[in-house]
């Protein structure tokens, strides 16, 4: 229990939680919208960016920052015409993130262990300042969902009716990719390029098999985000298992027991003309 | 307001190498109840997204419910537009119930940082009676029948207490009996609000039988306006979809 007295745990405690909440949060969204590998290859290239970072010498953040937000403004489009499928041009976004990230893993001199830390997470050398960015972080993710909850809600839905009721719907789309860049630059420290995306997917995912409430799916998210930050980081620092892997595999696990239990999987055997008679 | 409910003028809309509309020419009176018929890729959505200020124009002028459209941002003008799309499949796991979804058409008229209250919902119950969804209020939307989730649209529409009401192919993918139960919610919609009324399909037995008048569209432009009686002949229609005159009479069905 002494462990917990320690700076380096309570940093990690505190990341996992608010990591936890913020990628659970912005995950709704993915799920909901359908962007999965649109999440993907903003991931990946935040990981490039911040590889860049450390091969150019300047801050890997920003350079996280600056990549996964260019992949939004060419992604932006796509997803705004409708093109969301994971076809050609994604895939070229997400092949050319990832080329570029281990071209410049390649390029950097002298060891490579920072970078590698980057790929995979380290969250149990999380510093002050990382907590801060991630509390900065989920507390703008936090605070936006709330205040244009409806606005979200309604694009959410369906981007074609918010647009039609008068609502900004391709704003509230970027403002959703711009976030998504934010968190996953945040986040990326403390869970790593590699893997950061199954945090931010799997708890909304397993939110989306229990609940009928977009309200209920935002809480129990953020709950399964917050669970699998700190009981990864329990079981990682209990067996000396790499912290960022320990945490997706128990939002996997999370996600598995929802999906054995949701009780929406009755609803996928509903005949074609729905349950309305 | 003074003047028609809806006016295009000369208007011209091309996507990329597609003319999608050629020089439309329209009016639209306040309270007329007008369908629009044509084969696929007549311009019959363009010339509603046109209208809903989402197309730009290449050339000419739309005036909708008094303001020009295309001079500034078109979202003012949806809040006092009713849209009904096409029926779409939505996800069983969805996770928004009716209510919540009818409650979407008061969003815009909200505005920012204004949450709904309790005359907002009352607006919803009310508009779901009408639209005989009450009892399903509290149903998933996902759960719902095409049908049912176009009854959810309309309510939705109504929920805004819109000038204009647009129906682009609003009973395409339903059966027969909900394709009738349907035209004949659009008719009661209108008949007791005199609600301006646009109402777009490619299909014949779907055209509400109480038209006002009918507008005839082909390769985007309009090649027809006037009474449905007069309008919708087995000539007519089988000069606008390039069929035999036999198959258009096999396809109409008797007016109600």
């Amino acid at each position: 229990m002494e462990v917990f007295g320690y700076q380096f745990m309570q940093n990690a405690i505190l990341a996992a939680f608010l990591g936890g909440i913020a990628c659970a949060t912005i995950g709704v969204f993915v799920v909901l919208m359908h962007l999965p590998f649109i999440g993907v290859a903003m991931a990946h290239a935040a990981f490039a960016g911040a590889l860049l970072g450390l091969w150019l010498g300047f801050d890997p953040l920003i350079g996280a920052l600056v990549f996964s937000l260019a992949a939004a403004a060419v992604i932006g489009p796509l997803a705004d015409r409708g093109e969301l499928s994971p076809d050609t041009s994604l895939g070229v976004i997400f092949s050319l993130m990832l080329g570029l990230a281990f071209l410049f893993l390649g390029l950097m001199p002298g060891t490579k262990s920072s970078a590698l830390t980057l790929l995979w997470g380290s969250i149990l050398t999380n510093t002050r300042g990382d907590v801060l960015l991630l509390g900065v972080v989920a507390v703008v993710v936090l605070g936006l969902v709330m205040v244009f909850y409806k606005e979200i809600q309604a694009t959410v839905f369906n981007r074609g009716i918010a647009q039609a009721v008068g609502l900004p719907a391709t704003l509230i789309l970027y403002g959703v990719l711009f976030l998504t860049g934010a968190t996953v630059t945040a986040s990326l420290r403390s869970i790593g390029g590699l893997l950061i995306f199954s945090l931010i997917l799997n708890p909304a995912a397993a939110a989306y098999q229990l609940t009928y409430s977009m309200k209920k799916m935002f809480l129990l998210a953020a709950t399964f985000g917050v669970l699998s930050g700190w009981t990864g980081l329990l079981v990682s620092y209990v067996f000396d298992l790499p912290s960022g892997a320990t945490i997706v595999i128990v939002s996997s696990v999370i996600f598995m027991l929802a999906a054995a239990f949701s009780p929406k999987r009755r609803a996928k055997s509903l005949p074609a003309g729905g349950a309305g008679k | 307001m003074n003047g028609p409910a809806v006016e295009l003028q000369d208007v011209v809309v091309s996507y990329r190498d597609n003319l999608a509309l050629r020089g439309v020419t329209l009016k639209v009176e306040s309270g007329e109840f007008v369908g629009v018929i044509g084969p696929n890729g007549a311009g019959k959505t363009t010339l509603l997204s046109v209208i809903d200020g989402l197309t730009r124009l290449a050339r000419g002028r739309v005036i909708v419910l008094g303001h020009e459209v295309g001079r500034n941002d078109g979202r003012a003008l949806r809040r006092r537009v009713g849209y009904v799309a096409q029926a779409q499949s939505i996800d069983r796991r969805m996770p928004m119930n009716v209510r919540e979804v009818v409650m979407l058409g008061r969003y815009g008229i909200l505005g920012l940082f204004h949450r709904p209250g309790s005359a907002d919902w009352a607006i919803v119950d009310d508009v779901l009676e009408l639209v005989g969804m009450a009892p399903l209020a509290g149903r998933p939307i996902g759960h719902l029948s095409g049908g049912e989730q176009q009854r959810v649209a309309i309510a939705r529409c109504l929920a805004q207490k819109p000038d204009l009401f647009l129906l682009d192919e609003p009973t395409a993918a339903l059966d027969w009996r909900a394709q009738r139960e349907l035209l004949d919610l659009v008719r009661k919609v209108h008949d007791s609000s005199r609600l301006t009324t646009l109402f777009v399909t490619h299909d014949l037995s779907a055209v509400p039988a109480t038209c006002d008048r009918i507008v005839l569209m082909k390769q985007g432009r309009i090649v027809d306006d006037g009474a449905p009686a007069a309008l919708l002949t087995s000539e007519t229609l089988s000069r606008l979809f390039d069929v035999p005159v036999a198959a258009v009479a096999g396809r109409r069905t008797p007016a109600d």
